[in-house]
């Protein structure tokens, strides 16, 4: 098993939380990792990415090579668009349709989803409004996880078990409202 | 009790530092070395043993405290990034002079492609200068491995060990393998004779060739160490030096079976012997290594055979910037992946300022206050307030080191630029502003200081700043007329009262220094969690 995973984003949307889920799930899983984070100066709203590889055999390298990224995972469209030469011919992209415009040259919006349509292996989701309808509205992230708990190569059970262990500091209500997040967006996926 | 956790590389130095029995960490903060201090500062262990972790005001009183704690025969690490070694420079290279005691490990986050840093200085450099051994570690488990390691050749060899790590070792995870006991600390003892430690000519003569002796014991120690390893391979057209992240990438290329001969270095100074033998069984010498070309430059000086050496210096890896798998599998001639064109799609997004935050306004300000100068120019520093170059604002004209827009606009109005301006934050100042300020105070300059004060050190996380709270008494205590000590609130509703506070202080003609004072966003709500958390907790 190999996974190679790209998390994108804006500084403050919160990938990390989707990378430390489905870390603590493939550390159940036995499987080898290797997570490399932006920190730092882009954090400040800039562009930020995660490198997460996840493989059953030993990893070398931190960073993933082009054309080698398996999903490329975004909460932001054109921030799934900026890791495209990452991405391997038959990968998938899972995004959130919401664009963070914090820039006065943001992009044509209907060009950037328009781009995203036209990939074969693409799943396209308003994930803001999918976890507002299930509650919670600062679940963005994770709902944006469960749209692509179906292609990780990872037992959904397993990542909800990683959401359990991330936020039970955080108390059951807060546990409960991302696995709620969760689900909404695994059926939104699926739909 | 052996256990695992999924830890930062910079998280496996603090928790192998911490478990090496550390007395103290003593770091100023710096992307990307952050991380360890913050992790000794958050670790239960490590606050149950005493570790001593608070910031400290800059890496030149972080590097002579942990001396301090060698001195009288305990471990202590020193933090920084790659620049902050600049400011520790003085402390570590007569440091290393003097010996320590108790082990010392300097721990320096290079970061090549300078992701958040004005350059690309490669530490390695730095042990060559001052004599030390440096250990360079590829992965996280390594990193762990080499602190027990370090702070025994520092007690053994009586010297400071350099560790280097780059911003990809730094910033990535992996699952690291550890046993949770901690070594007891070293009685407190205090060598005699220790006249090394006094570096007068006289005694500092009798150092310099002990230092030497030590290094040429240190590079017989490279020759042997299981640290640097020599894997052989079936075509010896061409072998391989590989260091630290950049080892990674080429395994990531080759896997485990190369073709070619590999010899990894982890620890320096260089094993010349071992270079030689590579040498003597290629044709070619392939140098790949993160940063500058360190080992590339000494391998031509090692080998006395005509062997062709190829790397950063001769364009088969690129000259600036830091390695990727991609450019190393270029360097190796392997097929090229099918790689997707870059979308027309996508624009840079550069970081900008966090809404509400209180350099916005101060700038806002400022700018309207320099309107009436021609071709005005705002000389300026290190921290999030640097974004004030970019649009909207182009408020500042420079940045270059730690505390320098207080003594550029004192070095411009010298030379008799009027306004000179420099405006600095509160971390920076306290790291290296309160020196320049007094050279200011003396010299009754005509220079106008802002600082903006946001109570914290911001780019890096937010982290405790070293002046906090007393910024204005640091001010006074410098010798700046108490009259010209301004305080102001940067907030939407007080620009016209900064503006003229501004033009009052221009018009004044000596030294005065203007405190624009409001809490980093970023750490005002993280307080505000913490107070209803505590609140909540009452209940």
């Amino acid at each position: 098993m190999k996974k190679d995973i790209i998390l994108a984003g804006v500084g403050g949307q919160g990938i990390l939380s989707i990378a430390a889920v489905i870390g603590h799930a493939a550390i159940k899983e036995n499987l080898y990792i290797k997570q490399a984070e932006v920190h730092g100066m882009s954090q400040r709203g800039g562009d930020v990415q995660s490198n997460l590889r996840l493989s059953s055999e030993p990893i070398a390298s931190d960073l993933i090579a082009r054309g080698c990224a398996d999903v490329i995972i975004s909460l932001e469209p054109m921030e799934a668009l900026r890791y495209l030469p990452f991405l391997a011919p038959d990968g998938w992209i899972v995004t959130n349709t919401t664009p963070f415009v914090n820039i006065p040259n943001y992009p044509d919006q209907e060009a950037v989803i328009g781009e995203l349509k036209s990939r074969k292996n693409v799943i396209l989701l308003d994930v803001d409004a999918t976890a507002k309808a299930a509650g919670n509205p600062r679940g963005s992230n994770i709902a944006l996880l469960g749209a692509c708990s179906g292609i990780l190569g990872i037992e959904p059970d397993k990542l909800e078990a990683g959401i359990r262990e991330l936020f039970a500091r955080k108390g059951e209500t807060i546990v409960e409202a991302n696995l709620a997040a969760f689900r909404a967006g695994q059926a939104a996926a699926n739909c | 009790m052996k256990k695992k956790q999924l830890l930062l590389g910079d998280e496996a130095i603090a928790l192998g530092a911490i478990n090496a029995g550390i007395v103290g960490a003593y770091a100023y903060p710096g992307t990307p070395s952050t991380e360890i201090t913050e992790y000794i500062q958050n670790s239960p262990e490590a606050k149950a043993n005493n570790v001593f972790c608070k910031w400290c005001a800059n890496e030149k009183t972080a590097m002579e405290t942990a001396l301090g704690v060698s001195y009288v025969g305990r471990r202590a690490i020193v933090c920084m990034k790659h620049v902050g070694m600049n400011v520790a420079a003085d402390g570590f290279v007569n440091g290393a002079m003097a010996g320590p005691n108790g082990g010392v490990i300097v721990v320096v986050a290079d970061d090549p492609s300078m992701h958040s840093s004005q350059g690309e200085q490669d530490t390695r450099f730095y042990a060559k200068f001052a004599f030390t051994p440096l250990l360079e570690p590829s992965n996280q488990q390594e990193a762990y491995d080499m602190m027990a390691y370090g702070f025994e050749l520092s007690e053994k060899y009586r010297i400071p060990v350099l560790m280097r790590v780059t911003t990809r070792m730094a910033h990535s995870r992996a699952v690291v393998e550890y046993d949770d006991t901690i070594q007891p600390r070293k009685p407190l003892s205090y060598p005699e004779p220790s006249n090394t430690w006094i570096l007068l000519p006289v005694n500092a003569r009798q150092a310099y060739p002990i230092l030497l002796d030590k290094y040429a014991k240190l590079e017989q120690l490279s020759e042997e160490t299981d640290h640097n390893v020599y894997y052989d391979g079936p075509d010896h057209s061409m072998g391989i030096i590989a260091s630290g992240i950049a080892y990674n990438y080429l395994r990531e290329n080759v896997g485990d079976d190369c073709p070619w001969p590999i010899l990894k270095i982890t620890q320096y100074p260089l094993p010349k012997a071992r270079i030689r033998a590579l040498a003597t069984e290629c044709k070619k010498i392939m140098v790949m290594e993160e940063g500058q070309p360190f080992i590339e430059e000494q391998v031509a000086g090692i080998l006395d055979s005509g062997c062709e050496i190829v790397g950063r210096l001769t364009g088969d890896l690129p000259r600036v910037g830091e390695l990727n798998p991609d450019s190393v599998r270029a360097a190796l001639k392997l097929a090229p992946r099918l790689v997707n064109a870059p979308s027309q799609n996508v624009v840079p997004r550069p970081p900008a300022f966090c809404q509400g935050c209180g350099h916005r306004d101060l700038f806002a300000a400022l700018n309207e206050a320099m309107e009436r100068w021609d071709n005005h120019r705002v000389f300026s520093d290190v921290g999030c307030y640097t974004l004030g170059y970019l649009p909207p604002f182009k408020s500042i004209c420079s940045c270059v080191d730690m505390g320098s827009a207080i003594t550029l606009a004192k070095g411009a109005a010298d030379a008799g630029y009027y306004p000179a301006i420099g405006v600095i934050g509160d971390s920076t100042f306290a790291h290296s502003g309160i020196t320049g300020l007094l050279d200011v105070a003396n010299c009754n300059s005509n220079v106008v200081i802002i600082i903006s004060d946001n109570e914290a050190t911001g780019m890096t996380g937010g982290q405790e700043a070293a002046g906090t709270g007393k910024i204005d008494q640091i001010c006074v205590a410098v010798g700046i007329d108490p009259a010209h000590v301004r305080v102001v609130v940067p907030l939407p509703k007080n620009m016209e009262l900064i503006r003229q506070m501004i033009d009052e202080e221009i018009a004044y003609q000596g030294p005065s220094v203007i405190i624009s004072r409001r809490e980093c966003m970023q750490t005002a709500k993280r307080h505000a969690a913490q107070r209803k958390a505590a609140t909540e907790s009452q209940k």
